[in-house]
């Protein structure tokens, strides 16, 4: 398989063509965080909902972006429903590892499932910060932060 | 079914692809279709080694050392200033400061000239199609004055209206700068109009100041700065076969000596002492401390390459795949063109329906194509035409058909992977 036919599988081209959760989220308790790319100008916002006990009730999604960075977004939403906070941020964490290349989820058990898809990224330094930009998004939500960068 | 109808390829003008180490080498059986030359043109072998060569075997400091090496070098260093001179057609070498590339160019200008020169109210008229580089130094400077930014819209081809410029040239015009060939879209300026009026505006219709930005045009067509009467131009080594980190700052020597020196350091001064120090004369003023030298030697071969190759033959070499890349373009469904101004430099910037520039651009490095992907730094110009970015592929006088012939099928291949 080519470099490209694993970064660019079918799954992550549907997601692209087909959003999951490509909407905006209405409620006064709503998390919103608008993260940044600033090298590529690609913007996407992510909408947050979490119960009283902090559990993701709900998430969704808009914005411009390539097909990495919306398919991720698109696959991030899904995942996350009904996750516990704390679930949320050991899967950020690994998530961002993983497509840094710093963290092999074949390596250990880890809580990713699907979102292996992404492992690809890693070869590709110039389109890590598309496959992060939802997750740095929501990171800032939970932040209360109303916009975040791919740039720490 | 044979199409009767496919663009025929042009017969080039130029055959120098052997010349460029990078364009001929093996990347694992597949060749290079380098089309970037708008970020940074590839070498010629001739750069490579007179650079590789003066570090074996003659290296020195300039303008310092009383030793041979150092005197050779200086001359040689001196030498570059004047072959520069002479490809743009400058009044003297005085003229010609070096420079660490256009970006630090225009901020020399817009630190030195407008720090001494702009007044609260004062305005600084650019173009829509601005190079961040020619936006970014003239806002912050503006902040500081109090100067005032009018900006010259574009057309939907990507053309200046020259209508909206004569309305905004008023006696608060001080400087009018604007490039001579747009990145993103290719346009090419009418800048010695834009000079002529200029030099027309201004406090007492004693005429606004002209910068032109030609880092896009230097490599690709004849320029003649005192033709154009400009006051400033600006451009860099690296998109004209030369090194990185060494550009160039033309500016006409009375409004050089008007300037004071843009940073302090070595070299640029007359006699330094605690109580006062003077400074030397343009361009030294302009060039503190040790210079990038091995680049200004290599700068002075590019210098000489670009003209035994010929500007005018480089321009039609260009032209003639311009032409021939349009056509196959625009035969890849769902492409759109951004830039269509008559008579544009050999720049194709577009959009494909339903994939974004990135991923395009990622995709066509799998074919061994490689174009740019983004804003260009000029995220004005892509608000103008309502687009987060564009995918762009610029030629230079080393490609051929078969690069663009290789870019339509690629981006066709694309467009049907994401259908
Ligand atoms: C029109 C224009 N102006 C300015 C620049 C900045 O040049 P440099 O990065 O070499 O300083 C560029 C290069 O991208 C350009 O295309």
């Amino acid at each position: 398989m080519s470099r490209s036919n694993e970064l660019y599988q079918q799954v992550i081209l549907d997601h692209n063509k087909n959003p999951r959760n490509y909407r905006a989220l209405e409620g006064s308790d709503v998390l919103v965080c608008e993260g940044h790319n600033p090298l590529c100008g690609d913007h996407i916002t992510v909408y947050l909902d979490l119960d009283a006990n902090g559990t993701v009730n709900d998430l969704g999604f808009q914005g411009n972006g390539c097909a990495i960075s919306k398919a991720s977004a698109s696959m991030m939403t899904a995942y996350l429903k009904g996750k516990s906070l704390a679930e949320v941020k050991t899967i950020f964490s690994e998530f961002h590892d993983m497509v840094r290349g710093e963290f092999d989820p074949a390596s250990r058990e880890n809580h990713l499932g699907k979102l292996t898809l992404f492992q690809g990224v890693k070869e590709y330094s110039s389109r890590i910060k598309c496959a992060s930009l939802a997750w740095h998004a929501l990171m800032g939500a939970l932040d209360k932060q109303q916009s975040a960068t791919t740039e720490e | 079914m044979p199409d009767t109808s496919a663009p025929t390829r042009p017969k080039p003008v130029l055959d120098i692809k052997s010349q460029f180490p990078v364009l001929t080498r093996d990347f694992g059986g597949m060749a290079l279709h380098y089309l970037d030359s708008a970020a940074t043109t590839q070498k010629p072998v001739e750069v490579i080694d007179a650079m590789d060569r003066f570090y074996r075997e003659s290296y020195g400091t300039v303008r310092r050392g009383v030793y041979r090496l150092s005197e050779k070098a200086t001359a040689a260093y001196e030498n570059t200033r004047k072959q520069v001179a002479g490809l743009i057609n400058a009044a003297s070498e005085r003229e010609i400061i070096y420079t660490s590339g256009t970006t630090q160019s225009i901020n020399l200008v817009a630190y030195s000239w407008g720090g001494k020169f702009l007044k609260a109210g004062d305005e600084i008229i650019l173009s829509q199609i601005e190079h961040h580089a020619n936006i970014v130094p003239w806002q912050i400077i503006a902040e500081r004055m109090g100067a005032v930014i009018k900006v010259i819209p574009v057309d939907d081809s990507g053309t200046l209206i020259m209508d909206e410029y004569k309305k905004l040239l008023s006696e608060r015009t001080r400087i009018v700068a604007v490039n001579h060939v747009s990145n993103a879209l290719g346009t090419v300026n009418p800048v010695k109009e834009i000079a002529r009026l200029a030099h027309q505006a201004g406090p007492g219709g004693k005429g606004a100041i002209v910068l032109i930005d030609g880092a896009q045009s230097i490599a690709h067509m004849a320029v003649d700065v005192r033709d154009l009467d400009a006051d400033f131009y600006a451009f860099s080594g690296h998109k004209m076969f030369g090194p990185t980190g060494i550009g160039i700052l033309y500016g006409k020597l009375p409004i050089l000596e008007s300037m004071p020196p843009y940073q302090g350091g070595g070299d640029m001064i007359m006699r330094v002492t605690f109580a006062k120090t003077t400074y030397q004369a343009p361009p030294h003023r302009f060039e503190a401390g040790t210079p990038p030298i091995a680049e200004v030697l290599g700068l002075g071969v590019a210098v000489d390459w670009l003209r035994r190759t010929g500007l005018d033959k480089i321009n039609a070499h260009e032209h003639a795949l311009l032409e021939y890349g349009t056509a196959v373009l625009q035969d890849v469904p769902g492409l759109k063109l951004i830039g269509t101004a008559p008579g544009k430099g050999a720049i194709l910037s577009f959009t494909l329906d339903g994939v974004h520039p990135h991923d395009i651009g990622t995709l066509l490095d799998e074919d061994g194509i490689a174009i740019r992907a983004g804003h260009h730094c000029a995220q004005p110009t892509m608000d103008r035409f309502g687009v987060p970015a564009t995918a762009r592929a610029s030629i230079g006088p080393y490609n051929d058909a078969t690069d663009l012939d290789a870019l339509a099928k690629g981006l066709r291949r694309i467009g049907e992977m994401f259908r």
